[in-house]
This record gives C-alpha cells, structure tokens and sequence, in this order.
C-alpha cells in the first residue's frame, strides 16, 4: 500500500519538476535574450533604433526600420488575399457545403498545416516568384525579377490559410441555429443572414483567427526569406524588395561574432519578434478561451 | 418586385464567389504539391536516396542525399522521443495531479498555446547564443536540445485535448476503486493511446520540417550523421542550401529532397487521420 503510494508522490514531483523545466524556457528566452540585446539598448536609444533605416553593421548603424517596414508589408499583404477568402471559404464549409465536402476539404487543410515551411518557400521560387516577375509585374510596365514583397506575402497568405479556416470554421460552428431561423424566418436571404446575424456574431472568434495568423505570418522566416529579395530597405512597392526581421536574424547569424554589437543587434531583433508575438498569441488565445467558456 | 430579384441576384453572386475562394484555397495545396512533384519525380533514383553527396558541397555532381534523409530522421525522432518524455507527464500533471481548472492550471495552459505559437528561429537564437556560451559547436546535439524545446508545447497540448475528452466517470469509477492518481493516469493513457500516437506524429512532422531552428544550431555536412557532437545535414536545409544552385545537379538533389519531405509528411497526415478516426469509434 505504502509503496503505492510513495510511487504516487514520486510522479507527481517529477511531473511537476518538468512542468516548471518546460516554463522556465519563457524566462530563459526574455532574459538570454534581453542580456544579449542590452549592448545595443546602452549604445544607442531604443527610438533610433527602431525608426532609423540605415543598415550597415561595420559602421555600427543599426536601423531596423527596413526590416520592420518588409515584416509589416509582407503581413499587409498576406492578411488581404487570406482574410477575405478564409472568411468567405469557411462561411461557405459550414453555411452551405454538404457534410461529404466539409470531410473532404478539413483534412485537406490539416495537410496543407502539416507541410514545412522550407517546401512553401520552394513553391514561391518555382511558381509564384516566376509568375509575379513574368506575368504580374508587367501588366503594370515593370520589369523585376518577381524576388519581392508581394511574392512574399502570396507565399505568407496560402501558408496562414490552415490555420484561418480551421479557427473560423469551428467558430462558425458555435453560433445558435435558433439566431439564423428567426432571421431567415423574418424574409432575409440567406447570404443576408450570415451578413449581418452569422459574421456579426462571430466577430471576436475571427478576429481572434486574424491575431494568429498574424503572429505566424511575423514570425515566418525560410519561406518567406526564399521569396523576398532580401535588401535591406524600406518597400515602396509591391515589387520592391523586402528584407522581414526572421530573415535578417537567420541570414547573419554566421557572421555577427566577428562585428562589434552585431550580435546584440541579431539578439535585439529575435527578442522583438519573440515580445511582438508573444503579446499577438497571448491576446487571440484570450479572446478564444472566453469564447470556449461561453458554450 | 425588382427588389426581391436583386436581393436574390446578391445571394447568388455572393455564394460564386465563396465557391471561388474555396477552390482556390484547395487549389493551393493542390499546386504546391503537383509543383514538388513534376520537379522532383525525374531526379528521384535509387542512386538518389542511397548515397551520400560526392565531389563536395554546392559543386559536386553525383551522389544521393542519404546524408539528409538520415540526419532528418535522427533529429526528428531523438526529438520526439525526448519532447513525449518531457510532455506526456506534465499533461497528467495538469490533468491529474493539479485542480481542474484551477486558474494554475488554466494559465499554465494558456502559456503552452503561446508557447506553440513562438516561431522556432528565437528558439533557434536562443539555443544559438546558450551553445556559443557553452562552447557548443553547432552539432546534431545542438539541434536536438532546439527541437525538442520547440515540440513540448505540441506534445503537452495535444495530450491535454485528449484527456479532456474522457468521460468523467472513468475516471471516477477508477479512483473509487481505490487507485492512486497514478495508477487512474496510466488507465486513462491507455484509452487514449491512438491520440498518443497522433500526438508524436504531429510532434514529429514539426519536427522534420523546421529549417529556423536547425540552420543555427545543427549546421550541415555532407557525410553521414555518426557522432551526436558533429554538425549533421537535414532535409529542409538540404533543400535550402541547395535550391540556390546553379548546377542542375545540385539543384536535382534539392528537388529530390523536397520530393521525399513531401512523401514524409504526406506519410504522417495520413497515419493522423487513420489514428484520429480510430480514437473516434473508440468512443462510447
């Protein structure tokens, strides 16, 4: 009997020792990074930093405002194209597509989650950069090499797809039949209905989908690095190139030891990305908690 | 009576284009593999997935990605292996051993789905950094310690979703007989072992697909993984490094690379669904 339970304590301490393990991960990455980045932070004021948009290490200018501008730009523009069309796909899966359809299209999204970043990046060079640079760019009188961040931000928007449907999708799913009949039942057209009952009320879930989406869009590097052209200046165009933060951090990371404050400014950068993403989850999960409470 | 008509005109036009969205997302992934595919079938040979790159990095024609296939496989399941030791505990932990939903037990939750979300190249920085201070070179070890802190968060949530799907009288039945919290544990994982499964496998596809973690920590070589202390090659950045290329052939093992990533992964998706569809009929 004693052995039993003296097995029991023992798990529950070393399951417990693990947990805190596991967490205290959080702590090692604000402050190893935060004691990295302090160099920088003493050297110069946390506002240059941010809003200047020189970047040349050897001359110790750090601007990491073109990095900012290509992170924001690439996320603008993946947000248009995937918003509107997971709003309107995932709204389409619950409101009017057969139960066989929504078993077929689900699981396809679970695989387009499961595919690594790495293969999406391959994707941009072999089809979407080709097809921005020979097709897009000169229907508007350009001549690019398609290396830009709009290549990028199509590449963002499929891979945050997954993630937006499968979200909106079983938000959608929570909304009262009774709120649709009485309005389909007051003469409203179906589309009316979801216009103004079914998207009304489902607003903070798909709001929530968007903060998500957006944190992984900021914190996606390889593919997006693939497709972006990687010049550090700020975009002006759809065409130009952009240089996202992920990128600056996985690009440079060789050769930072050799140039003073490099590396702060790499570890400043990592630390921006991990505080900006931290705070985007934090709140979306917030949002989707109250809502699972509500039910 | 125009009026109708018009509304209802609206109605049609706005269920094409929710079709069309629809479409197009399938689309997408439709093209993202048929593109992977028709580049990679050609270069796909036994020669391929046998050898290891011949005549040097970045230049050398001949040779396979044996090097890849295997660092990758190594890697993926060292961490997984690791992550489920890590994980599986602490879900019972929170499960069993802790107040359900106690506010602790809610918030430490609430971290793990945060967590999930962190992108792996900061804990690729950070295991970076750590390894520069304990003079780690950039090895197979390096990229362990990364991925594994990167698939505990999957690992702890997955596990924590199944349990809660367990009736609650199970659990009751079984501590009413007189079990320890332990012994009631070890009941409920064997009800949900298939989601088990499905768990490592989800940890494990993460695991073999990221680039940002590995490409500080694990480096590259071209020879086969022997020693955990040594820089080992895998398949996400055999694609990386190689893609770039001007050599056909070099790019061909990049493309080969892709192609088996994809069969991988297709590979796993469809071990999850059969596991997930298993857990269902399981249920009473």
């Amino acid at each position: 009997m004693n052995i039993r339970l003296i097995k029991d304590s023992i798990i529950q301490k070393v399951s417990a020792l693990l947990l805190l393990l596991a967490l205290s991960v959080v702590l090692l990455i604000v402050f190893g990074l935060g004691s990295k980045s302090l160099p920088l932070l003493q050297d110069q004021s946390i506002w240059d930093i941010l809003s200047q948009s020189v970047w040349s290490p050897l001359k110790g200018d750090f601007g990491f405002l073109p990095f900012i501008m290509g992170t924001v730009w690439v996320t603008l523009i993946s947000l248009c194209i995937a918003v509107p069309l997971c709003i309107l796909a995932s709204v389409y899966l619950v409101e009017y597509a057969s139960a066989r359809l929504r078993n077929f299209v689900l699981p396809l999204m679970n695989v387009l989650a499961a595919i690594p970043p790495v293969l999406y990046g391959v994707w941009g060079v072999l089809f979407v950069v080709p097809i921005v640079g020979g097709w897009v760019a000169p229907l508007f009188g350009l001549s690019v090499t398609g290396y830009s961040v709009f290549s990028g931000g199509i590449v963002l928007a499929v891979m945050i797809f997954p993630i937006m449907i499968s979200i909106m999708v079983e938000v959608l799913q929570t909304i009262p039949q009774d709120l649709k009949f009485a309005s389909l039942s007051l003469g409203a057209t179906k589309w009316e209905t979801i216009q103004k009952v079914i998207l009304k009320k489902a607003k903070p879930g798909i709001i929530a989908a968007i903060v998500l989406a957006i944190s992984r869009a900021f914190g996606e590097t390889i593919a997006v690095l693939m497709v972006c052209g990687n010049i550090p200046q700020v975009p002006k165009s759809l065409f130009d190139a952009g240089y996202p933060i992920p990128a600056l951090i996985a690009n440079n990371f060789g050769e930072m030891m050799s140039i003073p404050l490099y590396d702060s400014a790499l570890m400043f950068a990592a630390l921006l990305l991990f505080v900006i993403i931290f705070g985007f989850n934090l709140i979306s999960r917030l949002i989707l908690n109250r809502l699972e409470d509500k039910i | 009576m125009s009026h109708v008509n018009r509304r209802l005109r609206k109605e049609k036009i706005a269920k094409i284009l929710m079709q069309l969205s629809g479409i197009s997302i399938t689309a997408s992934l439709f093209l993202i593999v048929g593109i992977i595919l028709y580049k990679g079938l050609p270069y796909l040979s036994w020669e391929m997935i046998s050898q290891t790159p011949q005549g040097g990095f970045y230049i050398g024609k001949s040779g396979g990605i044996l090097n890849a296939i295997l660092g990758s496989l190594y890697l993926a399941s060292i961490s997984t292996a690791l992550a489920s030791i890590i994980g599986i505990p602490i879900a019972i932990y929170l499960n069993m051993y802790v107040k359900n939903g106690s506010f602790f037990a809610r918030s430490v939750k609430l971290l793990f789905d945060v967590l999930f979300g962190i992108p792996s190249i900061v804990y690729g920085a950070i295991a970076f950094s750590i390894m520069i201070w304990l003079g780690i070179r950039a090895s197979l070890l390096g990229g362990v310690i990364t991925i594994t802190l990167l698939t505990i968060p999957i690992v702890v949530r997955t596990i924590d979703e199944l349990l809660k799907t367990i009736p609650v009288d199970l659990k009751n039945v079984t501590v009413s007989l007189g079990a320890t919290r332990w012994e009631t544990a070890k009941i409920l994982l064997r009800y949900i072992k298939p989601g088990i499964f499905t768990a490592l496998l989800l940890a494990f596809g993460r695991a073999i697909g990221d680039v940002a973690g590995v490409l500080l920590t694990t480096g590259f070589s071209d020879n086969l993984p022997k020693y955990i202390d040594e820089p080992a090659a895998t398949l996400p950045l055999a694609i990386f490094f190689q893609l770039s290329s001007p050599i056909p052939e070099v790019q061909g093992r990049a493309y080969a690379s892709a192609l088996v990533l994809t069969f991988i992964i297709l590979f796993i998706v469809i071990c999850t669904h059969i596991l997930a569809s298993k857990q269902k009929k399981h249920k009473i």
